[in-house]
């Protein structure tokens, strides 16, 4: 049967289901794979764990073009602002997966080199625990992170203007972005 | 030189080597383990000592690095050997012998201080940037003696026993003390 | 909504878009002393007796005609997070620094707080794709402090989970140089293998990667059952598939010409620069640890050291290609020959009493409950023990105070010296040519960095 048999031929829906349809569908990350985690991450992207069904499977080079930000790996103190300095340059709306306890939190290196918790330098939206976390792990996250980004969830969260990770009424340093960088969602 | 094989590194150890008529007089020879003579020049002998093995085949420099000995002070030596507070610590291999040298030079206790081995193995250059980055041991006639780990800005020399580990406190519920 | 929040002054240093490293960074051509730059032009004449003449240092050249590039550290040609400082003067590299420590973990100062037990899953994470080699030189390293003999299953466990290792360390190499190349099907090919050797690696010790497997008095856990025929399969299905990959790259003729002839080193200035593994074994110096100063039971099984001829970026290619195949030579041999018997050992040093006497006797609790909270003591002494890692020679030097954690660890990263070797192979090179030299060299940052 043609186009010309459907009984109805319009689609109606919320734009922004269809917004965030796209969004999730096409997720693309940045690659800043640093340390073991990266190797997970490759692996993830190949042949057994695909994340090409995902659409994901086209790793970015240029954080300009990237979506997300798979910080795989420890950070260490020379690299935290290599770090902001790639995540201040991609586009918005722009997601953080920390993968790993290394990012996380500092994981089993809990000394003078390493940052304890990627998001002490950019805000956070999913953790992956493991060490390195299989691409299994990964790929649950990735779909939490999908799944956050379908409901607008993750969107509403940022708008409301509190900091996500740290207490505002304290006098904590928050990650700060400079006005001309946002383009959407203010943070 | 008698020409004997190391094994690898199941324990125990062959004869000791004797060093070759070109090395500087007066440096300490003691067996260790893994390796077929371990020598403890001191700072004056040592450029000395490393060439002498150089020109007596040891092609390879594995490995050079740093011990602080602060909390230590009490190792074991041979006689005739005064400890410091720093070492350093360098690796020699021959390919053609199969024998492997280690050299341990007393560095200091203030202010470390060793000649460079850049001139007779290029290849204890970023070896030697680490130790300094590390310990704050000087090499004089290093090319390029910057830090090479830490970010240029750094203060302090992080393997030094007095250089804490920079733990930060983490909460946990119900766990008592460190770790 | 809240105010949108400026940068504040104080908070620039923090957030600012300067990167630079200062005195580790290549400087400009007019800042820069003739002996450095004699330094760059090839340093390891030097040692051989060749004195560069001053003259025929360019350092007239003008600043605008050259150009100070940086590649890195994030880079997706880069194998982890190397920055390269080029000097190019069009297409040609000149000059070339390679900045790193931008992987530093401070592993050796969080090894002196770890036991000797734990100091296994510190030490596995430096090379990340070789965690068993590690883990096996500083094993080696502590048994020697300690005194103790490994049982002969053990020994045959450890060599064929290293041979593993080494394959699935190259099949990542095989994997990333034929994506820095183009090849992105010899990526997925590579790690498609691999899954193969991961799956069997956690059906044995429980993780895919930095197995804690390998630790001081044997292994954790024996192999389980029916692991011949698992590692039968591996061996058979791999083994195909490397006349897969030649029939891939080796006869390809773009590949042939971006790897043949590039990037030569000759034989004295890869001993100079204190080099090895494929790529000293590439230069013609058939040096092989595992040949040569036989550790574990490398000299009761038979394989061949693979040698290249003209120290180019080919030989290393072809040098890794048929490791595996060797490795695979080693592993079968290991599945004929692997002994019976214990998978660690009952030296009551390290090992702690069967669990059923817990219950009876009180020395057994006593001697179980010190081993795991304290750990076990190691006599005084110090200890250098180096093992063939893929990359080179690995090496873990142990300083012990008697206590039960290491007084100072020290391990020597092949790459971390592999990559000296950087400048001397991109001079004269073209743009392009860099990358496939930083893959053929195979840095490993978490080693270079620990």
């Amino acid at each position: 049967m043609g186009l010309e048999d459907l009984q109805h031929n319009f689609l109606t829906g919320q734009l922004e289901d269809l917004v965030r349809w796209a969004r999730r569908a096409s997720v693309w990350p940045a690659s800043f794979g640093l340390a073991c985690c990266a190797i997970e991450m490759m692996s993830a992207g190949a042949a057994d764990f695909d994340l090409a069904r995902f659409g994901m499977e086209v790793f970015r080079n240029s954080p300009r073009q990237a979506d997300l930000m798979i910080v795989a790996g420890r950070v260490s103190q020379k690299m935290a602002p290599v770090l902001r300095q790639v995540y201040d340059q991609m586009m918005e709306p722009k997601w953080v997966i920390s993968m790993g306890v290394c990012a996380s939190s500092g994981g089993m290196f809990n000394n003078y080199a390493i940052v304890q918790g990627v998001d002490q330098i950019v805000p956070v939206d999913v953790y992956a625990p493991g060490c390195p976390p299989s691409p299994e792990t990964l790929m649950h996250a990735i779909l939490t992170l999908h799944e956050q980004i379908r409901t607008g969830e993750i969107l509403q969260r940022r708008q409301s203007g509190e900091p996500t990770h740290l207490d505002a009424h304290q006098n904590l340093w928050t990650p700060e972005v400079p006005v001309a960088v946002r383009v959407g969602t203010p943070k | 030189m008698d020409a004997r094989s190391t094994r690898g590194g199941k324990g125990g150890n062959t004869e000791v080597i004797s060093l070759s008529p070109l090395a500087p007089p007066g440096v300490v020879t003691s067996d260790a383990l893994a390796c077929d003579v371990a020598c403890f020049p001191t700072r004056d002998q040592y450029f000395a000592l490393v060439e002498s093995f150089k020109n007596d085949g040891f092609e390879l420099c594995s490995d050079v690095c740093g011990v602080d000995y602060l909390e230590h002070m009490d190792r074991p030596l041979p006689e005739g050997v005064v400890g410091t507070r720093f070492e350093v610590v360098t690796n020699l291999l021959s390919l053609s012998k199969k024998q492997r040298v280690r050299i341990r030079v007393q560095a200091g206790d203030e202010e470390p201080e060793v000649a460079s081995l850049f001139a007779l193995y290029p290849g204890s250059e970023a070896l030697e940037r680490e130790t300094f980055d590390m310990f704050g041991i000087l090499f004089s006639g290093h090319p390029d003696l910057t830090r090479i780990l830490m970010p240029e800005e750094w203060e302090g020399h992080p393997l030094r026993k007095d250089y804490g580990t920079g733990r930060v406190p983490v909460q946990f519920k119900e766990a008592p003390g460190p770790r | 909504m809240t105010e949108p929040t400026v940068r504040t002054a104080e908070r620039v240093d923090l957030l600012t878009a300067e990167t630079s490293e200062g005195a580790q960074e290549l400087r400009r051509r007019r800042d820069t002393q003739t002996d450095e730059l004699g330094r760059e032009l090839g340093a390891v004449l030097r040692v051989n007796g060749l004195n560069i003449d001053p003259n025929s240092i360019d350092y007239e050249r003008r600043d605008d005609e050259t150009m100070i590039i940086n590649m890195g550290p994030s880079h997706p040609s880069t194998h982890g997070v190397l920055r390269l400082m080029l000097e190019l003067d069009g297409e040609f590299v000149l000059r070339t620094k390679p900045v790193i420590g931008y992987l530093h973990t401070g592993m050796e100062k969080t090894g002196e707080d770890l036991s000797y037990v734990q100091g296994g899953t510190n030490v596995t994470r430096m090379d990340y794709l070789s965690p068993v080699i590690n883990e096996l030189s500083y094993s080696m390293a502590v048994e020697t402090l300690l005194g103790i003999e490994v049982p002969e299953r053990a020994v045959w466990i450890r060599m064929m989970m290293s041979e593993l290792n080494r394959m699935s360390s190259h099949l990542v190499w095989m994997a990333t140089n034929g994506m820095d190349l183009g090849s992105t099907s010899m990526m997925i090919y590579g790690l498609r293998e691999r899954e193969l050797i991961l799956a069997f690696f956690e059906k044995t010790a429980g993780l895919r990667m930095n197995l804690n497997y390998v630790r001081p008095g044997g292994v954790a856990a024996d192999l389980p059952d029916g692991w011949q025929d698992d590692v039968q399969v591996i061996c058979d299905t791999i083994y195909e598939r490397t006349f897969e990959y030649d029939q891939l790259l080796t006869g390809q003729p773009i590949f042939r010409q971006r790897m043949i002839g590039v990037a030569p080193i000759t034989a004295e200035e890869a001993l100079a620069l204190s080099v090895t593994g494929p790529l000293l074994r590439s230069t013609g110096v058939a040096w092989d640890l595992r040949r040569t100063m036989p550790y574990l039971a490398y000299d009761q099984v038979e394989f061949d050291v693979i040698v290249g001829t003209y120290g180019d970026n080919f030989d290393r290619y072809a040098i890794r290609l048929n490791e595996i195949r060797e490795s695979i030579r080693i592993v079968r041999q290991c599945i004929d020959m692997m002994p019976r018997g214990d998978y660690r050992s009952q030296d009551p040093k390290v090992t702690p009493p069967p669990r059923a006497r817990i219950g009876e006797s009180m020395e057994a609790l006593i001697h179980h409950f010190k081993l795991f909270t304290e750990g076990f003591h190691v006599p005084v002494g110090e200890v250098y023990s180096a093992v063939e890692s893929p990359r080179g020679e690995i090496g873990c030097y142990i300083v012990s105070d008697g206590g039960p954690k290491p007084y100072r660890i020290h391990v020597r990263g092949p790459s971390f010296v592999n990559l000296q070797a950087v400048s001397l192979l991109m001079r004269g090179g073209s743009m392009s040519d860099t990358i496939t030299v930083i893959s053929t060299i195979d840095p490993v940052m978490g080693e270079v960095d620990r």
